[in-house]
């Protein structure tokens, strides 16, 4: 597979969100706004881009048994430090997405990516496979945020086009397993058709 | 085996020390930052640097800052806090050496989109400036006061009003320098939870 | 009264999954049947709570003395994994058939979002129950963990009850499987909205 390839399956062939249902719980916990939802997805990438390169470098060090608890401690070192560099530029954005930033270290995508891909690959590759699936995330959070603002508080990106309210549940937690329903279902659609 | 996870997990330890040390100042200049501009919404314009402290108030101790200009004391910013729909609603209340209240800020909040977190909205909060406790009520209309309601979302204005009055008490002692017995003062753990404030906040 | 108004609100008002959407992965992966739904908030349910106890006393004897409070989140994830290999062995040797049953997801406890996620909340957050916030201490911490994952166990069954219902119904087909899913969780969701307020 090209490198090219490697970037561009994530964000529709193999999107972790709407094809793989992979990292459910900040998908519908940060993405209450468009905003939130890319943010969330960038802090993912950023580990997820460091944590296959550093896994792709180290792996043929480490042995078969003790290889999930050492990529456990690998991501975990790169969320902290992702923490840190967030707590310091850009307080605002980690303050809003709060828990779910210490929680990037069991998002099942991270760990999947290491086992399924990095561990296997070149670093380039892996980096690549990162950014890819990473991207692919940010597209999802972005894009199930943008829907949810849209239809709960009447504004895109932070631009309110209406005023007074929207349809307020989308912002609260109904909303968010609703708008992804749909949304799974949508793609489901565009995908198909397109195999056809 | 153990040895190659001991070695990762020395490694790590010692990239995460090493960032640590790194961005420990930017994070805490960045927490500076955050504090200078939220005491600078509510106080007139200052020079110099804020002067920290606490008071203890009937029991409860409040941090607030004093700012000054010409070196006279312009205005407290001071921090305090009520039960509103869903936990604490903190607030920054500037309040000038006159005992007026400048501004008001929201520092933490948890309140329902669209409907409590509205007070954080100028058109809610903006009738706290230039507010004078000795004129008008630190209350709901519905309670009797002056403070316009957030529609739909009585219980966390009146969560805003309370800390505010309460805010307005701790200045009273900052100023007077005892603890003054003040209902306000103690009523931040409010009334407001009350049987009939229940329904109110369901749309 | 504290610890009354502690536990309705981690059951009800701030519900782990429906609420605070964590641990979404098992509330979706094995609600399929009732049965194991029930096993697997078993095995949460003990997990939640024993590994709040190591991590809280982990963070106040070890991290907090030592001045590396950075480590927390490398500390908890290796003790949460640690604690689900030793449930797991226990299990095995306890009951073979639980074990079978729940073979694949034991070992994705460790990537429940909900046994960090407490575990974190408690060290980090303040808590107000009608009084003033504050730091939970060893027993609050205990039972607030304890009564989250009782919150789980509620969301998880009703939710896989639910869905065996579901099954028995004709779903158009775009929608079988998760996206039904989904639209039921919201619905439950919904409800679980009415308890908002009551703390």
């Amino acid at each position: 597979m090209g490198k090219f390839q490697l970037i561009t399956k994530g964000l529709i062939k193999e999107n972790p969100t709407f094809v793989l249902l992979l990292g459910m719980c900040p998908t519908l916990a940060t993405t209450t706004s468009a905003i939130n939802g890319m943010s969330m997805g960038l802090a993912t990438l950023f580990v997820l881009v460091l944590s296959n390169m550093a896994i792709s470098a180290t792996a043929p060090y480490i042995p078969d048994k003790v290889r999930i608890p050492a990529y456990i401690v690998i991501i975990a070192a790169f969320v902290t430090i992702l923490q840190f560099i967030m707590q310091a530029f850009t307080p605002d954005i980690y303050k809003t997405l709060g828990l779910f930033i210490p929680l990037i270290v069991v998002n099942c995508i991270v760990l999947g990516r290491a086992e399924a891909f990095a561990n296997k690959n070149s670093v380039v590759d892996s980096a690549c496979d990162g950014i890819g699936i990473g991207i692919g995330f940010t597209f999802a959070l972005t894009l199930l945020g943008l829907v949810r603002e849209i239809l709960g508080a009447g504004s895109a990106f932070g631009f309110k086009f209406i005023s007074g309210d929207g349809i307020l549940v989308f912002v609260l937690a109904p909303g968010a397993f609703m708008a992804l329903a749909y949304l799974i279902v949508l793609f489901k659609k565009v995908t198909a058709k397109k195999g056809e | 085996m153990t040895l190659c996870l001991f070695a990762v997990c020395i490694v790590s330890s010692a990239l995460l020390a090493a960032v640590y040390a790194v961005t420990k100042e930017p994070i805490e200049a960045a927490e500076h930052a955050k504090t200078i501009s939220a005491i600078s919404q509510v106080v007139p314009e200052f020079e110099g640097d804020p002067v920290s402290d606490t008071i203890e108030v009937a029991g409860k101790k409040y941090p607030y800052y004093q700012v000054s200009k010409d070196g006279k004391p312009v205005g407290y910013a001071i921090t305090s806090s009520a039960s509103g729909y869903s936990g604490r609603v903190t607030l920054m209340v500037g309040i000038t050496a006159d005992r007026v209240i400048y501004n008001t800020t929201v520092l933490s909040q948890a309140e329902t989109p669209g409907l409590g977190a509205k007070c954080t909205e100028p058109e809610f909060a903006d009738q706290f400036k230039k507010w004078n406790p000795a004129e008008k009520v630190l209350k709901v209309k519905k309670d009797g006061g002056d403070v316009d309601a957030i529609t739909a979302s009585t219980i966390t204005s009146r969560a805003y009003s309370l800390a505010v009055e309460t805010a307005v008490a701790v200045f009273d002692s900052i100023m007077s320098g005892n603890a003054p017995d003040i209902e306000a003062a103690s009523g931040a753990t409010p009334e407001c939870s009350g049987e009939e404030a229940e329904n109110q906040e369901t749309k | 009264m504290e610890y009354i108004l502690i536990i309705i609100s981690a059951i009800f008002v701030n519900n782990i999954l429906l609420s605070q959407f964590m641990g979404i992965c098992p509330f979706l992966g094995v609600s399929n049947k009732l049965s194991t739904a029930v096993g697997m908030s078993g095995a949460v349910c003990f997990v939640i709570t024993l590994a709040t106890l190591v991590t809280y006393l982990f963070q106040y004897y070890v991290l907090v003395p030592l001045h590396i409070e950075f480590m927390q989140t490398i500390a908890f994830i290796l003790i949460i994994a640690a604690l689900v290999q030793m449930v797991e062995i226990v299990l095995k040797k306890v009951s073979p058939s639980l074990y079978q049953a729940l073979g694949i997801f034991l070992p994705l406890i460790t990537t429940n979002c909900a046994v960090l996620g407490v575990a974190l909340m408690v060290v980090t957050n303040e808590f107000s129950y009608g009084g003033e916030p504050h730091m939970l201490n060893l027993v609050e911490s205990i039972v607030f963990a304890f009564a989250t994952s009782l919150g789980f166990g509620l969301a998880m069954i009703l939710f896989a009850g639910l869905r065996e219902q579901i099954a028995l119904n004709k779903v158009p087909k775009p929608f079988q499987g998760i996206p039904i899913a989904l639209v039921t969780a919201s619905i439950l969701a919904m409800a679980f909205m009415g308890f908002s307020g009551l703390v």
